[in-house]
C-alpha cells in the first residue's frame, strides 16, 4: 500500500489529482490517502480511497505500514519517514495557489532533497516519476539513516532548563547567535 | 554558567524537581518536540498539544509524567478557535505552574510562551525546521518573551534580527 498524507488543516489538490492520475495511468499498487477535505470546487480522488482525518494511532500503523509514503513538504511527514527508514516522495504547497500561507514547504524540499530515502517533486508534473523512483528504491532498499537530534541543541535547552542562573544562559545564547 | 553535569542534584531530582511545560500543535510541530525529549529528563513534565491522540505516544514517551492536555486545534485564521485555545491554555499555566516552557510552535505554544513568560516561567522558542529562509510568524512574535530563542538554520539565525537581537542555532531535531 502507497500511503498519502497531506495534513488536516488544508487540502492540497494538485498533488492528490497528480496521485490519482498516476493511479488511473496503468496497474497500480493500492493508494489509501490521508487528505484534507476537499472545498466545495475542489478535486475528489476517484481511483483511491482517502479519509479527512486519521487519529494518530492508525495513522501511524498505515504510515509504517506503507511500501512508500507521499507528502506534501511538510515536518512530520519528513521526520516520520526518515525515523522509519521509509521512503518519501514530497510535494511543496505554494502559497501563490492558496495552498499554505507561506513558501517556507519549497526551502524545506530544496534542503531536504539530498537526504537518502527522500524524492522531491518540485511540483504535479514530476510526482509520477518521484513516486517511481521512489518505489524502484524500496526494491534496492535504499533507505535513509535514522534522524538523531544535535546533541548541541539538546544540552542547550537542557542546561536551560536545569539552571537556575536564566540571566547568564541568556547573556551566553546572545553571545552564541553573534558568533553564528 | 552552569553546565547540566555540573548542576548539584537537589535541582535535578531531589526534593522538588523543576516544572517544565512542554507544548506543541499537531504534525510536524508534534514531532519535533518528542525529538527533543531527552532534554527534560529528570524534570517534573506536562505536555500540551491539539490532538487527544498523541496521549499515549507521550505516556510512552515519559516514564515519570502522566499529565497530558489537548487543547483546541486552531491556527492564526482560525480567530474563535484560537481564543478558545488561549483561555485553555491559560487555565493549564495557572494549574501547572511551570518554572520553564519548552515549544516548538505554533499558536498553542506561541500562547503558552507569551502567557508562560508573563507569569514568570522562563521560556524556549525551537522554532520549526521547516522554517529554512525565515523564522515563523510565531517565532517572530515571540522575540520579547523567549528567553532561549532558537532557529533550526544557520542561515536563519544571521538573516532574522529584530531589532538589537537575532535568534540563536544550536543545531536541530534532525
Amino acid at each position: 500500500m502507497i500511503f498519502v498524507s497531506v495534513g488536516t488543516q488544508l487540502p492540497f489538490d494538485r498533488l492528490v489529482h497528480a496521485v490519482d492520475a498516476w493511479c488511473s495511468a496503468g496497474e497500480r499498487e493500492a493508494v489509501f490517502g490521508q487528505i484534507a477535505k476537499p472545498g466545495p470546487n475542489g478535486y475528489v480522488p476517484m481511483h483511491f480511497e482517502w479519509q479527512p482525518f486519521l487519529d494518530p494511532e492508525d495513522f501511524r500503523a498505515r504510515f509504517s505500514q506503507a511500501t512508500i509514503v507521499i507528502a506534501h513538504a511538510g515536518m512530520g511527514s519528513i521526520i516520520s519517514a526518515l525515523s522509519i527508514g521509509k521512503p518519501i516522495v514530497i510535494m511543496p504547497r505554494m502559497a501563490s495557489l492558496g495552498e499554505h500561507r507561506n513558501d517556507h514547504q519549497a526551502g524545506t524540499a530544496r534542503r531536504f532533497a539530498t537526504r537518502a530515502g527522500i524524492f522531491v517533486a518540485h511540483d504535479e508534473n514530476c510526482l509520477g516519476a518521484a513516486v517511481d523512483s521512489a518505489l524502484k528504491a524500496v526494491a534496492g532498499s535504499a533507505v535513509g539513516s535514522r534522524p538523531k537530534p544535535d546533541p548541541r541543541l539538546i544540552r542547550c535547552i537542557s542546561d536551560f532548563i536545569f539552571s537556575e542562573s536564566p540571566r547568564a544562559l541568556r547573556r551566553s545564547g546572545a553571545h552564541g547567535s553573534g558568533g553564528g | 554558567m552552569v553546565r547540566r553535569a555540573d548542576v548539584p542534584e537537589q535541582s535535578r531530582s531531589k526534593a522538588r524537581p523543576i516544572r517544565v511545560l512542554v507544548v506543541a500543535s499537531g504534525g510536524g510541530h508534534w514531532v519535533q518536540l518528542m525529538q527533543l525529549r531527552t532534554a527534560w529528563l529528570g524534570a517534573d513534565v506536562a505536555c500540551v498539544s491539539t490532538h487527544l491522540g498523541y496521549r499515549e505516544e507521550w505516556l510512552a514517551s515519559q516514564a515519570e509524567s502522566d499529565r497530558f492536555y489537548a487543547v483546541a486545534d486552531a491556527n492564526f485564521s482560525t480567530k474563535l478557535r484560537l481564543a478558545r485555545q488561549a483561555l485553555q491554555v491559560a487555565i493549564i499555566l495557572l494549574r501547572e505552574r511551570p518554572s520553564v516552557v519548552v515549544t516548538t510552535g505554533a499558536s498553542v505554544g506561541y500562547f503558552a510562551l507569551v502567557l508562560g513568560k508573563l507569569m514568570r516561567a522562563r521560556t524556549v522558542w525551537v522554532d520549526s525546521v521547516a522554517n529554512t529562509e525565515e523564522l515563523s510568524l510565531s517565532g517572530q512574535r515571540v522575540e520579547k518573551f523567549a528567553d532561549l530563542w532558537l532557529t533550526q538554520w544557520p542561515e536563519v539565525a544571521e538573516g532574522a534580527r529584530v531589532g538589537d537581537r537575532a535568534p540563536s542555532y544550536r543545531g536541530s531535531v534532525l
